[in-house]
């Protein structure tokens, strides 16, 4: 069996803060599912960095979390976007977009254009 | 900023201690319980479903690490951790921990008290702003063997004008003045400056102004700047003390300002930086004399700050060709053998200068004992790390990683080693002010020294400096392990790694070495101040008291009571009759300050012109020439070797006649027999203010060399004059015998007084403690060095008794069978003991080769004993090798001594 490949390092912050953009609140294996799913479970969420990476999010003050309750009524910590976050989210959605734009315009080129 | 946000929470969480272990626990244990119901709901069976969950979830400890890892500063927790540790094992070792720390305490707190010293006269030897500006002008006159001349008013004015400074100011180099009117006649320092003086240091009054820079007063403008210390002690701090007149030798001047409280004036010693009044003046009309580019007086210095930018050796470029033009401007004023020229020295380097080398000496040699202490501890480490291997080797199996080790280890020497600074800077700041009795009064900026934050970072950062260096190499030894030799070897008595017993070695090698270097310049200091303090001065200093006492001199000839020979000598004799009835005294004498054995430290020095050979005072050479009163040479027993001494009937209308000391015969009547020879002196002509040459003064006797002036120094021409024929006015009264010296100075006072009530006596002192004082510095270098070596001897000996217990520690079942074997007890003795004479015979010569560049570097302080002084070093190195063998010799004992059964059976 092929192992699927892990989380590019740094781009799981943006998927995390774009996650709770999208779906509002979430606890820790809400957030690594969902990104599992998006991802047509071709990336897995390694929980080793997902719980650290969390936890510096919060003290950066991009994510705020809470203990709440589950949809079948299950205690679980919540994360949730903070103002900062959001303006995070929107700074490197844009950073991102330039540099898949850039790459793209690389994959595109051929021989003949650069003549 | 948020990187920022995220570090103070973590540190925040570092130092509450705050665990976020439970929140995680729970975290996880939701997360796993989420997965198995998806599982669950996937058609998983519980066990399947809990299993696979566990599976994807990974290994849940290094989550935790590195979770924790993101809470916290592993940094910083890890070297907190190495902290405690490091303070576990310090408190576990005690006695190992007493001797570290107190090691490095003595090592550190003696570097920082020398550092203190220097930081307060080296290093911030000038309280002005720009010090770097500021500049002494010096002229000296090489061809005729004459440096620090003064120089001549018109000389001052083209150096204004020349574009080089930006003002320069005349300054004397500080004298006494009467400060009459309150109950009882004050002598008071003062210097008399140019107006632009406190313009060209840079500093303001606290009250009032200082002196317009612009004032062209020919004589003295009357005004009066005084001394915060003057101020709060006479004038009870008065906050109208502006404008009060104060009569200064029968003078009215008018305070015009107080300088700021830390201010004080340059010189050299603490005497010329107490001066406490400073007379603007101009140096052009009365009572000095008229301006002639030839008339230089010694007694003044010039002072002046440098044009911004403008570097000392740009300077020295331009005055040259400055001094060139003037040659050629005024050929009859600088003859061509006399080589004028004009020297600019750093103010700094005036002031410090001649203490630079001493403290340079004590510096060096505080730090080689500062290195031998490092080296002792880092001794001491090493020795303590083989009884650590086991837990080295432990804990390296374990998983230790060898940079985490090391890291512990340095820790742990850190620690040692900033705890010996902050002892050692503890005691020096409980014992500073007993410490500071010590120095020799004579130390300028001596009233700057303290023990100060700047101090406190100077220990702590040598502390520091020093641990890492010195804790490093242990660390880094100790680490590298042979981890299955250890474990196996342990129990069965370890050999030891080989690298850690060279490393020893060497460090002991040093440590001996340096000590002998330490010892063989305390040795020939010692022998030095031995030769001076045994010299023959050439005057008898027993029984002789001094007392001064200052004659005014007011700025108008006319009103000075004592203008004249004549007029002055009724005063001195009968100073003198009543001086020789006090009780006790059998003989008394006066002469000027400049006769004061070894009392003064600027000695006034006249042009000498011989007849028929020099007709200029600036081609002159210059010469000491005290005034004495007849008695003076049978009072300090100065005997007579040819010729006449000078009788009571040499008077102002008799010819005036001169003595010259043997030097001064030498020097400048070679071959010839000096009586009758005929010279002028050029004189201090405050009350002669005609330019008519002065009278021929005849020589009439020839006296044996004295060391008045320094004991280092054998012989300096002098010519003495009588002082009924040459009046002077800082007069120093000697006597003679069975005297009590706390009574004298009130007893001579009230007789003074009583001729006249306004003249001060004060600075009574025996003549003894006059030739001590004189060689203060000296004596405190060599104390300081001689307590230095002591110390590295100690430590050294410590060193190779620590090593040799060492060695024979690791060699206890080598011994024991051995002498199982049936060797002599001897043999092991003598085994034991070459082992020490080994290291002894490799220090000393490594010593030895150090021993003499150091001693040749300090040449300059050395007096009459050569750097290579064979006794010295001979009995260096013997008491160097007794102590090193006496130090191998109690472990060598304790080997010879073992029980072969014993100590065979104990492992």
């Amino acid at each position: 069996m092929k192992e699927k490949p892990d989380v590019l390092q740094g781009t799981l912050a943006l998927m995390v803060l774009k996650t709770l953009d999208v779906l509002g609140a979430q606890h820790g294996w809400g957030i690594a599912r969902r990104i599992e799913q998006i991802s047509g479970d071709l990336l897995a969420v390694n929980q080793g960095t997902l719980y650290p990476l969390l936890l510096k999010l919060e003290h950066e003050g991009s994510i705020a979390s809470d203990w709440g309750a589950s949809e079948n009524n299950r205690r679980a910590r919540f994360y949730r976007l903070t103002g900062a976050g959001r303006k995070q989210l929107q700074a490197e959605t844009r950073e991102w977009e330039q540099t898949a734009a850039i790459i793209a315009r690389f994959f595109k080129v051929k021989a003949e254009d650069l003549t | 900023m948020k990187s920022l946000r995220r570090f103070f929470i973590r540190l925040s969480n570092l130092t509450t201690r705050r665990s976020a272990g439970q929140r995680l626990q729970e975290e996880l244990a939701e997360h796993l319980a989420f997965q198995t119901e998806e599982n669950l709901r996937a058609g998983m069976s519980p066990i399947e479903a809990r299993r696979q969950a566990a599976l994807k979830f990974g290994a849940a400890q290094a989550i935790r690490e590195s979770y924790h890892a993101e809470q916290s500063l592993p940094f910083f927790e890890n070297l907190l951790h190495d902290v405690r540790y490091a303070v576990r094992m310090l408190l576990r070792s005690p006695g190992f921990s007493f001797i570290a720390i107190a090691t490095m305490a003595l090592g550190i707190g003696a570097t920082t008290a020398i550092y203190s010293v220097i930081d307060a006269t080296l290093q911030h030897p000038l309280p002005y702003p720009n010090p770097g500006e500021l500049v002494r002008v010096e002229d000296d006159l090489p061809g005729v063997g004459a440096q620090g001349v003064g120089i001549s008013v018109p000389e001052w004015r083209d150096l204004e004008s020349s574009g080089i400074f930006q003002s320069a100011s005349i300054t004397g180099t500080g004298a006494n003045v009467n400060l009459t009117g309150s109950t009882q006649p004050l002598r008071l320092s003062f210097k008399q400056v140019t107006p632009n003086y406190f313009a060209v240091l840079g500093v303001d009054a606290q009250l009032g102004r200082t002196f317009d820079p612009h004032d062209a007063t020919p004589g003295y403008n009357l005004e009066v700047v005084i001394s915060d210390g003057l101020w709060r002690r006479e004038f009870g701090a008065d906050p109208h003390i502006l404008g009060k007149a104060l009569r200064l030798d029968n003078d009215v001047y008018h305070v015009v300002g107080v300088m700021p409280r830390g201010f004080r004036d340059q010189g050299s010693t603490s005497e010329e930086q107490n001066v406490e009044l400073w007379l603007g003046a101009g140096f052009a009309g009365l009572p000095f004399d008229p301006p002639q580019r030839g008339f230089r007086l010694q007694s003044r210095a010039v002072l002046a700050r440098l044009k911004p930018g403008l570097s000392l050796a740009a300077a020295q470029g331009h005055l040259d060709a400055l001094v060139a033009s003037l040659k050629k401007l005024y050929p009859a004023e600088y003859p061509a053998q006399t080589a004028w020229t004009v020297r600019l020295i750093p103010l700094s380097e005036t002031v410090v200068g001649s203490v630079r080398q001493s403290l340079i000496l004590l510096f060096g040699a505080v730090g080689l004992v500062l290195l031998i202490s490092c080296v002792n501890v880092a001794n001491l480490l090493l020795a303590r790390a083989s009884g650590r291997s086991r837990e080295i080797a432990v804990r390296q199996a374990l998983g230790a990683q060898r940079t985490r080790l090391i890291r512990q280890f340095l820790a742990e020497s850190l620690l040692l080693f900033l705890l010996g600074g902050i002892a050692g800077f503890a005691i020096l700041f409980g014992t500073g002010h007993f410490l500071l009795r010590l120095i020799p009064e004579t130390l300028p900026h001596l009233n700057n020294i303290s023990i100060n934050w700047g101090v406190l970072a100077f220990a702590l950062a040598v502390s520091v400096a020093a641990g890492t260096v010195f804790g490093l190499a242990p660390a880094w030894l100790m680490s590298r392990f042979d981890l299955i030799g250890t474990l196996r070897q342990e129990g069965r008595g370890s050999i030891g790694s080989p690298g850690r017993s060279r490393a020893r070695q060497i460090l002991v090698i040093s440590e001996l070495a340096i000590s002998l270097v330490l010892m063989v310049a305390a040795g020939l200091l010692l022998r030095s101040f031995w030769d001076l303090f045994q010299v023959q001065p050439g005057f008898n200093p027993e029984r002789v008291m001094a007392i001064q006492t200052w004659l005014p001199g007011p700025n108008d000839p006319t009103a000075d009571s004592y203008q004249t020979a004549t007029q002055e000598s009724v005063l001195l004799r009968e100073i003198l009759r009543r001086s020789r009835t006090l009780p006790g005294v059998e003989e008394a004498a006066i002469s000027d300050v400049d006769a004061l054995p070894l009392g003064h430290s600027h000695p006034g020095r006249l042009p000498l012109l011989r007849e028929g050979i020099e007709t200029m005072d600036n081609q002159a050479p210059v010469i000491g020439s005290p005034i004495v009163s007849p008695e003076y040479f049978h009072l300090l027993g100065m005997p007579l070797l040819r010729g006449r001494l000078f009788s009571d009937q040499d008077l102002e209308d008799t010819p005036q006649v001169a003595v010259i000391n043997q030097a001064a015969a030498r020097t400048y009547w070679p071959n010839q027999n000096p009586l009758g020879k005929r010279v002028r002196l050029r004189l201090e002509t405050r009350g002669l203010l005609s330019s008519a040459k002065p009278a021929w003064t005849t020589i009439v006797g020839v006296i044996a060399d004295a060391r008045t002036e320094s004991l280092a120094d054998a012989a300096i021409p002098q010519i003495y004059r009588s002082v009924y024929q040459r009046p002077a006015k800082d007069l120093a009264i000697f006597l003679r015998g069975q005297l009590d010296p706390s009574a004298i100075s009130a007893q001579v006072r009230e007789q003074v007084q009583s001729i006249d009530p306004e003249l001060p006596v004060f600075h009574a002192e025996t003549l003894n403690e006059v030739v001590s004082t004189s060689l203060s510095v000296r004596r405190f270098s060599m104390e300081m060095v001689a307590f230095f070596a002591a110390t590295a001897l100690l430590l050294a000996g410590l060193g190779i008794y620590g090593t040799i217990s060492y060695v024979v520690n690791e060699q206890k079942r080598e011994i024991a069978i051995r002498l199982a074997l049936g060797a002599q007890r001897g043999n092991i003795l003598k085994m034991v003991l070459s082992r020490g004479l080994g290291l002894a015979a490799a220090g000393a010569g490594l010593g030895v080769a150090g021993a003499l560049i150091v001693s040749h570097l300090m040449a300059g302080l050395l007096y009459g004993v050569s750097p290579r002084d064979l006794p010295t070093f001979a009995g260096v190195t013997l008491v160097f090798t007794t102590v090193a063998l006496a130090a191998s010799y109690i472990p060598a004992l304790r080997a010879m001594r073992f029980d072969p059964v014993t100590t065979l059976h104990s492992d």
